[in-house]
Parts: C-alpha cells; sequence; structure tokens
C-alpha cells in the first residue's frame, strides 16, 4: 500500500507531462509542417532557423 | 503582372498583404513547385536576404511560403520576384483563402479533446485494471476517488462537441448519435460518481472516457479529411482575376480591386491574362479563349466593338476594354446565382450515419428506459435500475457508427489522393457510391481543353528548330501546342533575331534575309485562302519554299474510350452536355460511342437537363470544369472536376481529380462503391455485437470489465474492416 503513494502520482504525472508536451507542441505550431520537418534535416547549414511558423 | 509601368499607383500584390501585427507586414504565396529541401533552403535564403523581411517560412506540406517584413521597408512585388528568379511559379493566396488551408480551428479542438480523452482513458484503464483484477475495500475506493478526479475534468472537456451536438439537435426538436452518446456519459459518470461516494463495486469511468476516445478519433479522421481536401482545393483557386489595370482620367493607369472597378471604366488587359471584367473591346485585336466559360473549344478573335466575358483568357494581344458590367450583373454572378439555385439537391442528402442514428437512437433511447422501468418493476432500487440503464446506453453505444464510417471514407479518401483524386467530404463519396447516370462537358472534361498537333511534326530539323523558337515567343494556344511537340521530339530551338508578332496574325522573324513566318495560313501564304472557322491550323513558311500547314484539335483524354467502357460496364448510362458547336460534339461522342448528346447548352440548359433527370429519380454524378458547368456541377446528385477546371467549377465539385486520365471517374465510383459496402458491413458487425451484448446489459451482468472489452472488440473489428478496403485497393 506505502508503494501506491509513490507509484500512482509518478504514473498520472507521467501521463500529465506526456498530455502537456504534446499540447504545447500542437499549440506551437511543431504539426503544421510535417513533410517540410522530415526533409529540413537534410539542409545543412547554420541557418537561423527558430523552428517556428 | 510584371507590367510594371511606373505610373501604377499599387502593385496587384499590395491587395494580399495583410498587417498582422503593428508594423509587420505579412504575405501568404502559393509555390507549387517546391519539391525538395533545396526547394526550401533556396527559398527561404534568398526571401531572407531582401532588406527589411523578418521572417521567411516554407511550408513543404501546404506548398506555401509565408513571408514577414517590416512595414514600408519591402515591397510584395519584389518578393516575389526573388522567388520568381529561382525558377518558381509563384501567385498569392488572398487572407480568406489562406485560412482555409490551415487546418481548422474546429479540427484542432478535436485533436485536443481527442488526446484530452486518449489520456484519461489509459490511466483509468490502469487503474481498473487494478480494480479488476481483486483490488478491494479501501484500495478500491482509492483507486475509484483517482478516477473520478481524472474522468469529470477530462468528460467535462473532452464531451463538449458531442453535448454542443446534442442540446443543437435537441433544441430542434430532432434527436442525432450524440443524443444517446452523452446521455450514456453523463448517465455512467454519474453513476459511477454515486458508486464511488459509496464504496460501489462497479464505477464505469473507464467506459465513458474510452467510449468519447473512439468517438473523437471518428470525428478528427472526418474532420481531418475535409481539411486536407480544403487545402487542395485553395492551392487551385488561382484563375480569377481579383483586380484590374484601369485608366484614370489624366492618362495614367492605376491597378484597382475588382470591387472598386465601376462600369464605363476602361481596363488594361496584356496578353495571357484572365479578363477581369465583362467588357466591350475599345481598342486592340486578340483572340480570346473562352473554353473555361462557354465550353467553346476554339479561340475567338475580337477587334474594336467586340465584347467580352470576364474570366476568359486574352491570348495573343493587349486589349482596352470598356467596362459593361462587374459583379452582380456580371456573367459569373449569373451563373454563381443558378449555382445557388441549384444546390438545394445536395442540402437534402442525409449523410449515412445520420440515416441509421434516426431509428438507432430511438431504439437505444427505448431500451435503456425499458430496462429501467423493468428493474424498478421488479422491486429492485432505483440504483441498480439505473446502473442497468446506464451499461444498455454504453453497450449500444455507436462506436461503430462513430468511428467505423469516418474510418472507412478515409481510409477510401487516401486510396483516391494516391490517385490522383481529392475527395471534399465523406459525404460525396456515399453520394457518389449511389449515381447511376455519369452526365459528361466536352471541352476540358472529355478532351483535355488545350489543342494538340494532329499526327507528327511535319517539318524538316532546321525548319522545325526555327518553328519552335518563334512558337516559344506566343502565348497562343497554338504556339504552345507546338512547342510541346517539338520539345517532346527532342528538337532544340535555333537562335533568331528579332520576333514580330502580329495579335491574331502570327510571328515573323528574317533568318538569312528570308522572311519566315508562323501563324494563320492565310496571312502566312495568302494563295492558301481563308481558312474555315471551324478549323485549328498554322502554317509554317521560311522564304518562298511552300507554307507547310500544321492541324490542331482539341484532343480528347487518351484513355477517354476505355474510361467510357468501364462506365458502361459498371451499368452506368453516360450521356455528353457540351456548349461547344454541333459538330464538334457528334465527333467526339461518335469516337467514345456514347449515342445520348446535346450541343450547345447554356448554363440554364445543363442544370435543367440534370434537374430532369433528377425528376425521374435518376441520380446523377455530373463531371465538368467550366464556369458554365458549375449549375450542373451544384445540381448533380455528386460532381466531379479535373483540376485544371475554372475556380467555380472546382468549388461546386464534390471530387477533383489531378492527371489527365479520365479513367479517374470511375475509378472514383468504383471505390466509393466498395466503401459503401464496408460501411454496410460494419453496420451489420455493429448490430449483431448489440444483439449479443444488449441481453446481457439489460440483466444487469455488464460490469466495467466486460463494458470495456465489449466495447474494445467492437472498436477494434470495425477499424480492421475499414483497413481491408485499402488492403484490396492494392490489387486494383
Amino acid at each position: 500500500m506505502t508503494g501506491l503513494t509513490l507509484l500512482i502520482p509518478l504514473a498520472i504525472g507521467a501521463g500529465l507531462v506526456g498530455l502537456a508536451a504534446f499540447l504545447w507542441a500542437l499549440q506551437n505550431g511543431q504539426y503544421e509542417d510535417l513533410d517540410g520537418a522530415a526533409l529540413r534535416i537534410l539542409i545543412d547549414d547554420e541557418a537561423e532557423d527558430d523552428g517556428q511558423a | 503582372m510584371s507590367a510594371a509601368a511606373p505610373a501604377i499607383a499599387a502593385s496587384p500584390l499590395d491587395l494580399f498583404a495583410a498587417e498582422r501585427a503593428p508594423g509587420r507586414m505579412h504575405l501568404d504565396l502559393a509555390v507549387p513547385g517546391i519539391h525538395c529541401a533545396g526547394c526550401i533552403r533556396r527559398i527561404e535564403a534568398a526571401v531572407r536576404a531582401l532588406p527589411g523581411v523578418e521572417q521567411a517560412r516554407v511550408n513543404f506540406t501546404t506548398r506555401r511560403l509565408g513571408v514577414d517584413w517590416r512595414a514600408g521597408a519591402q515591397r510584395p512585388d519584389a518578393i516575389v520576384s526573388a522567388v520568381e528568379a529561382l525558377g518558381f511559379e509563384v501567385h498569392p493566396f488572398a487572407a480568406g483563402e489562406a485560412a482555409a488551408g490551415d487546418a481548422t480551428d474546429a479540427s484542432r479542438q478535436l485533436l485536443r479533446a481527442m488526446v484530452v480523452a486518449g489520456f484519461a482513458a489509459t490511466n483509468i484503464m490502469l487503474l481498473s485494471v487494478s480494480v479488476w483484477s481483486g483490488a478491494a475495500a479501501a484500495t478500491r475506493d482509492l483507486f475509484h476517488a483517482i478516477s473520478a478526479a481524472i474522468a469529470v475534468p477530462a468528460i467535462a472537456y473532452a464531451g463538449q462537441p458531442f453535448f454542443r451536438s446534442a442540446l443543437a439537435a435537441l433544441r430542434h426538436g430532432r434527436t442525432n448519435m450524440d443524443v444517446p452518446i452523452s446521455i450514456g456519459v453523463l448517465l455512467a459518470t454519474a453513476m459511477s460518481l454515486h458508486e464511488t461516494l459509496t464504496s460501489g463495486p462497479h464505477a464505469y469511468f473507464d467506459g465513458a472516457t474510452a467510449l468519447l476516445f473512439f468517438l473523437l478519433i471518428g470525428r478528427y479522421l472526418d474532420s481531418m479529411m475535409r481539411d486536407r481536401a480544403r487545402a487542395g482545393v485553395a492551392q487551385l483557386l488561382k484563375q480569377s482575376a481579383r483586380g484590374a489595370l484601369t485608366l484614370t482620367a489624366d492618362g495614367g493607369t492605376e491597378y484597382r480591386p475588382i470591387e472598386s472597378v465601376a462600369p464605363g471604366m476602361q481596363v488594361l488587359v496584356a496578353a495571357g491574362e484572365r479578363i477581369p471584367v465583362d467588357g466591350m473591346v475599345v481598342a486592340g485585336a486578340s483572340s480570346i479563349d473562352r473554353s473555361l466559360v462557354t465550353g467553346e473549344s476554339l479561340p475567338e478573335p475580337v477587334g474594336e466593338g467586340a465584347t467580352v466575358l470576364a474570366g476568359t483568357l486574352n491570348i495573343d494581344g493587349a486589349l482596352t476594354l470598356r467596362t459593361t458590367a462587374v459583379g452582380e450583373s456580371s456573367f459569373i454572378a449569373d451563373v454563381v446565382r443558378l449555382m445557388e439555385a441549384a444546390e438545394g439537391g445536395r442540402d437534402r442528402y442525409v449523410r449515412l450515419a445520420d440515416r441509421a442514428a434516426r431509428w438507432y437512437a430511438p431504439l437505444v433511447h427505448a431500451t435503456a428506459a425499458l430496462t429501467a422501468l423493468g428493474w424498478l418493476a421488479l422491486g429492485f432500487g432505483w440504483h441498480p435500475a439505473l446502473t442497468a440503464a446506464a451499461a444498455v446506453l454504453i453497450i449500444t453505444c455507436p462506436c461503430a457508427l462513430g468511428l467505423a464510417v469516418p474510418a472507412v471514407q478515409v481510409t477510401a479518401a487516401s486510396l483516391l489522393l494516391r490517385r490522383g483524386l481529392l475527395v471534399k467530404d465523406g459525404g460525396a463519396l456515399e453520394r457518389l457510391a449511389e449515381v447511376d447516370i455519369v452526365v459528361f462537358d466536352k471541352t476540358g472534361t472529355i478532351t483535355l481543353g488545350r489543342p494538340e498537333l494532329c499526327g507528327a511534326l511535319p517539318l524538316g530539323a532546321a525548319d522545325a528548330a526555327v518553328a519552335l523558337a518563334l512558337a516559344m515567343r506566343s502565348m497562343h494556344p497554338l504556339s504552345r501546342a507546338l512547342t510541346r511537340v517539338a520539345r517532346a521530339a527532342g528538337v532544340a530551338p535555333a537562335a533568331i533575331g528579332d520576333v514580330r508578332e502580329r495579335p491574331g496574325y502570327g510571328l515573323e522573324t528574317e533568318i538569312d534575309g528570308e522572311a519566315v513566318r508562323l501563324g494563320r495560313p492565310d496571312w502566312v501564304d495568302p494563295a492558301l485562302g481563308p481558312v474555315p472557322p471551324s478549323r485549328l491550323q498554322l502554317a509554317f513558311r521560311r522564304g518562298a519554299a511552300p507554307a507547310v500547314l500544321l492541324g490542331f484539335e482539341d484532343a480528347v483524354r487518351p484513355d477517354a474510350a476505355r474510361a467510357v467502357g468501364r462506365l458502361k460496364a459498371m451499368g452506368l448510362d453516360v450521356r455528353i452536355l457540351s456548349g461547344d458547336r454541333e459538330a464538334a460534339v457528334r465527333r467526339v461522342a461518335e469516337t467514345l460511342g456514347i449515342a445520348d448528346w446535346a450541343a450547345g447548352c447554356t448554363p440554364a440548359d445543363k442544370v435543367a437537363a440534370v434537374e430532369a433527370l433528377r425528376a425521374q429519380g435518376r441520380r446523377v454524378l455530373m463531371v465538368g470544369d467550366g464556369l458554365n458547368d458549375g449549375p450542373a456541377l451544384a445540381a448533380g446528385h455528386a460532381s466531379m472536376a479535373p483540376s485544371t477546371a475554372s475556380d467555380v467549377g472546382q468549388t461546386a465539385a464534390d471530387l477533383l481529380f489531378l492527371g489527365e486520365e479520365l479513367a479517374a471517374v470511375p475509378t472514383a465510383i468504383d471505390v466509393a462503391r466498395r466503401s459503401r459496402r464496408h460501411v454496410v458491413q460494419n453496420f451489420a458487425l455493429a448490430i449483431g455485437y448489440n444483439a449479443l451484448a444488449v441481453p446481457v446489459a439489460i440483466v444487469g451482468l455488464a460490469t466495467p470489465l466486460i463494458a470495456a472489452i465489449a466495447m474494445s472488440t467492437s472498436s477494434i473489428l470495425v477499424i480492421a474492416n475499414a483497413l481491408r478496403l485499402r488492403i484490396a485497393g492494392r490489387g486494383a
């Protein structure tokens, strides 16, 4: 029973972190151009990209 | 648009730039030619190098470039020129269209709700599994309490799309699928809260959240499909003129948005531009390509006094027009009015899932109510009665309808997309599956809508090189056809000197003191005599050598005969309704073996013919491209247009096909019919599953564990069935 007090908050906390990360990414425009992201990795210069739309 | 005379007060592009933040201008440009990482880098580097530009970002998915710059520090036309200088075709987006290309707020809202429901469902399931595997007493109560703490806010947030739609339906005295969903979820949540507070054994928090999660996946898929199609269409809409270059009283010129052009104003139209207004030619001579507007396949020569329609293409000479009609009174506005009147039929269509909901929802409500009453009648209290009713609602919840229909339709749409077909929404697929007659427009639909050389190039190597060099200087459709053929044959253009273009006649130059002409046969060599107006011909002559005649025709799409054959084999009737001349239509109809055709149709004639078919109980698939087809496209039970269609045609059509092959039409019908079969199968699966599970729920044996298993299995089953379409589609 004592293990639960640690494990449950941990499990739910991990889930919440994932949820928050996804919502942040969505808000931040990370999903706006998925095909472009796949190609941009091939561009190898010091472009002053800030990674946002 | 590059005619940048110094007197132009505002560039056409200024109309598209918008001020996003104070002092920061934004412009969206469509750049359809972007195809690799190199393109992204070159375009972004070139635009960022311009002074004043603060941000330039290519979106590869939508083939679009967004540019931000400090107000006043840069001009939109300079930005466009910078991209054009790299060899890309560029056209601007109006603000409304740009928004249409983005994922809509509705989709994003659904995605957020879906993720929240998914988070809640998985975490509660984790706790529920412990309860099912034997957690008892205080541990179970604790787990129920934690589940409640996750479920209640999650349902309050993620359930909103359903609650809103259910409320709206109830307010209009109707019921839809969202009513039993909402009642089921709310009742289950309320019962589970009661269980939690009274240390009861059964809480349905996992069922309620999993249900929302599955249904939201379906909703999101449906919404995403519409967005993707809308973005595709926005990409193609580019033909209508949005402004006009007008002559001012002092002899200067001014670029005006189309809304502020008044009848009587003089408008300048350069060669190769679309005509922005209905008007009368006051100066200049040219020929006009009306194929997208009236379906007429031959260019029409115009001179002073001729009338021209907005949306037609000015081919080979500059014209000055006096505006006779704009906006509400123009030909386009007439067509749009006809179109709006014709759209009623499609609005009456009720989608399959909604049709099923009409009898399913009352049935579910009645079963749940009877269950509760039965338990009460047998002397049990309110609590077991309501628990059993909630279990019935959860078990019967239309996962199959909510998830399986969009799953099938999204699968079908992506199958079609890979073959170059863009589907605007799921309802379009359902309607397409029901059609029993296909009505084709001719020009631009059965034919390619552009002239092609008949036979091989009848010129020697040296002459062909000179003819290509001449033809490349002209925008005339015949010159462009000649350029295509010569290029395809591997001819390289000869180096030639000055070329003079005589609007309406042709091109001439001199080589080694010899005059070389390419153009109208009677101008190239008067001995050839006048050309019959129904023939598309060019002549080429070098010096005193005899002139060579080049014949052209608006070629039928290469696979048209096969496509028509397939349609007939599928049991569909085929008919042609064309605005072109009788002789041209007869020839095409006979080539393809279509007995049922009509020529010289006005837009109103086409609508009337489609309406007449509908009155006979036929379901019409209209396939057309022109402005004149717009109303008929809207009137048809379903409609398709090639991607080369006019804006009006593209907006009115349910499906767009991108390639040159007419096979897209039978393919689309075939996939639509198969997807309908899969939807019906999924309904059958859902009903069969309910027949098994509902008795269990009615007698009160549907514990949360059984509900969870039943719900997940049925969802997996219908999704698997939807994916079968993809496997079957690979073979076809």
